[in-house]
């Protein structure tokens, strides 16, 4: 019989009022008994929608009837047949768009806790099995991976399993990307993200930091190495900016910085850690996507006693996932919806002391079918802040687009591909993640890499094939 | 890890490193910046291109102790490694044409301003090297500088090498007296290459200066390193170093340069006190 409860088990988390004075992880995971309990939600439905839904379709009903029958590492193998950052994806999918969307439960209650049981496989896995990477035999034909985040690691994996031999160029000094830079630590431990990235290098998959192609090689310099094929995992780094008065005063952040300096350069840790980063006692993040409840939610851990989302739209619009904001809203974050900045004020000394907005009621939708944000005559105001986040999204970096003769790319910077290979304009180059579509969610980016990977092995068969 | 091959002490505050980063040196230019991480745990900052031997596979550095950053780095010595060196990053001087310069290098701005020297030297173009320090125990790079000029002015602030004077009272000088110049290189501190831009801008001289704003990535990530140049926003690390003097924002630059004062100064005291600790341990 399945356990018929309309509502997930819920899983345990830190209390709100501790947790938003630590980095440490929001939530704490499922117990084995309560992972079961949850998997005996699941119907097994025939028809599968969930899968459908998943961008690397997961064969989910299966794997929850191994764990419902305690067979953790059975359900870990069946996830890894198709996604290799299970541990990833379980704390950062918006599951509610996905595959939990879909679930035959979710029309009357919850949908089963996919998400959550997912999360509590790869975590048990890592906990109680030391894996053996057997090796793949080489091939002899190398591969090159430009960024070593989602999309890359996934495409290196994949293909050093197939016996390529795998080099990920990565610009930073860790690999993981958006992973280890934008992800904060209490939503995704970075320990989880190098134990990730460490099974990748058992296989053989080699991972050279420090390289910003585009500056240290070109794409045709590498290929001219001996590299036969490569796939560009760069990510969409630049920050837009919104450009409005007072963007350049002292005290305002793109949410890349903010972020940046906090996860990857351990900011939360200063002065034990060099980098320093400057909160203030008020502060308002720009945005309503997953990336501003990470800088509205970190900036709260550090000391921000007013922490205010500002988005122009209504939280219907909001595009970050609901947990998210769930949690923004227990830990303490104020959000002013319907709201827009117009400017920000200075002191004297050029330092940020308010962000003057407009206040806006939707009018007809508009091309997203969302409801376009109208101002509202005479409804300027001030908020007196200290730190201003923009968290307005970001666009692809240019940097491989200028330095590559005949890449193709969108006038926005996307570069254009062929939507089923993966294949760009630029024989054997192959790309995929945020590089192409523009920011979006991780495991867009694996799906894409995963795809490419596909197309790449076809590519090479058929040009180097014995 | 990158590897320190040779260390000069060029004055009290000002070190040289040459470090063994061949892929960097193979396509180091003019201009061109680096980003280091000392150790684990460290900053990264970003430090101009000083020099690079593309045989050798060694790319130069010189910087100024003024952060608890730098002043670690000066603390290491031939032999010890560098965690992280990431470059060349930026883009590289448009020198190309250009027939007659003067370089002007402001403190440790001179250290920047050598590799343009010597580039334009070497393309043939007629240079003329005006640098300027605080005092004459700070000169650093006056032999160099020789060799790849027609003609070196070197200033001091307290007139204490016999030459009284910033280094904007030479370059109007030079003006005065009838020098034409394709162009001005200023590099150094902002106010300096501030002054220096009014100046040119007075007489109609083309002028590139070289920003160093905060930056953590280099690669046009962070945006930390904006700069409003001609009343757009510009980033120092994909779009510069190099702007023209003219046009950018040097009071916004200066205001911006400041903001991590306060930690800075956490950061030396901590850095000294741990120092001090261990000379007691």
């Amino acid at each position: 019989m399945p356990n018929m409860s309309l509502k997930k088990v819920a899983i345990p988390e830190q209390e709100p009022h501790v947790r938003n004075k630590n980095f440490l992880e929001v939530a704490l995971g499922y117990t084995e008994e309560m992972a079961k309990e949850e998997a005996q939600r699941c119907l097994n439905c025939k028809h599968r929608p969930c899968v459908s839904g998943c961008p690397v379709n997961v064969k989910i009903p299966e794997f929850i009837q191994l764990v419902a029958e305690g067979d953790f590492e059975g359900a870990y193998q069946k996830i890894k047949e198709t996604n290799s950052l299970p541990a990833v994806c379980g704390r950062v999918c918006p599951q509610e768009n996905q595959c939990e969307k879909y679930c035959v439960r979710a029309k009357k209650g919850e949908p089963v806790g996919i998400g959550r049981l997912e999360r509590f496989v790869a975590d048990w896995h890592m906990q109680n099995v030391r894996e053996k990477i057997e090796k793949p035999t080489s091939n002899g034909i190398k591969v090159a991976v430009i960024g070593a985040g989602p999309a890359g690691l996934t495409c290196a994996g994949d293909l050093a399993k197939l016996g390529y031999e795998v080099t990920i160029f990565e610009a930073f000094h860790t690999p993981g990307g958006v992973l280890m830079y934008g992800i904060p630590e209490f939503r995704l431990p970075k320990e989880i993200v190098k134990k990730e990235i460490d099974l990748l290098k058992e296989m053989g998959v080699d991972i050279r930091t420090n390289m910003v192609i585009g500056k240290v090689y070109s794409i045709d310099e590498l290929m001219a190495e001996g590299y036969k094929a490569v796939f560009i995992g760069t990510g969409a780094g630049l920050p837009s900016f919104m450009g409005i008065p007072g963007e350049n005063l002292n005290g305002v952040y793109s949410a890349n910085e903010f972020l940046t300096r906090i996860n990857l350069m351990k900011a939360y840790q200063f002065p034990e850690c060099d980098t320093p980063v400057w909160v203030g006692r008020r502060v308002a993040v720009i945005g309503g996507g997953n990336v501003a409840m990470d800088a509205a939610r970190s900036a709260k851990r550090l000391g921000a006693e007013d922490v205010y989302i500002i988005y122009r739209r209504s939280e219907a619009e909001m595009p970050a996932r609901l947990e998210e904001i769930h949690h923004a809203k227990e830990e303490g974050i104020q959000f002013k919806l319907l709201t827009n900045p117009i400017a920000i004020l200075g002191n004297d000394n050029g330092w940020v002391r308010a962000i003057e907005c407009v206040e806006m009621e939707l009018g007809e939708p508009d091309e997203s079918g969302r409801r376009r944000p109208v101002a509202k005559k005479g409804s300027e105001h001030e908020i007196e802040v200290e730190t201003v986040i923009v968290a307005i999204g970001q666009s692809p970096n240019p940097l491989i687009k200028s330095t590559t003769e005949g890449l193709k790319t969108h006038s926005w910077g996307g570069i254009i591909v062929d939507e089923a290979t993966g294949a760009t304009s630029k024989e054997g180059v192959y790309a995929g993640g945020d590089a192409v579509t523009g920011a979006a969610t991780v495991i867009l980016a694996m799906g894409a890499g995963k795809a490419a990977a596909k197309s790449i092995h076809e590519y090479l068969q058929k040009k180097h094939g014995k | 890890m990158y590897r320190i091959v040779r260390k000069e002490v060029l004055n009290p505050q000002v070190k040289l490193l040459e470090v063994s980063a061949p892929l960097v040196a193979r396509k180091a230019k003019p201009g061109q910046f680096v980003i280091l991480r000392v150790y684990e745990g460290g900053e990264r900052i970003p430090l101009t291109i000083a020099d690079y031997d593309r045989n050798k596979g060694t790319v130069t550095i010189i910087f100024q102790e003024v952060g608890k950053t730098t002043k670690l780095l000066g603390t290491l010595n031939e032999g010890d490694n560098v965690l992280d060196f990431v470059g060349p990053l930026g883009v590289a001087s448009h020198l190309e044409g250009i027939q007659k310069a003067v370089v002007i290098g402001g403190g440790l701005g001179t250290a920047i301003a050598y590799p343009q020297a010597k580039e334009l030297h070497h393309m043939g173009a007629k240079v003329d090297a005006v640098i300027g320090f605080r005092n004459k125990d700070l000169i650093i790079l006056e032999e160099e500088l020789k060799v790849v000029s027609d003609r070196l002015f070197v200033t001091t602030d307290d007139g204490s090498n016999g030459n009284k004077g910033f280094v904007t009272d030479v370059l109007e000088k030079l003006i005065n007296e009838g020098n034409q110049y394709d162009v001005a290189i200023a590099i150094g501190p902002l106010v300096m290459m501030k002054a220096v831009s009014e100046l040119t801008k007075k007489y109609g001289i083309k002028t590139i200066v070289s920003m160093n704003p905060v930056m953590i990535d280099g690669t046009g990530m962070c945006g930390g390193c904006r700069v409003t140049v001609g009343g757009e926003i510009k980033f120092a690390c994909v779009d510069g170093p190099d702007f023209d003097g003219h046009l950018v924002d040097f009071d916004e630059a200066i205001r911006r340069q400041s903001m991590y004062k306060e930690h800075e100064k956490i950061a030396c005291q901590e850095y000294e006190c741990k120092l001090g600790g261990a000379f007691h341990a």
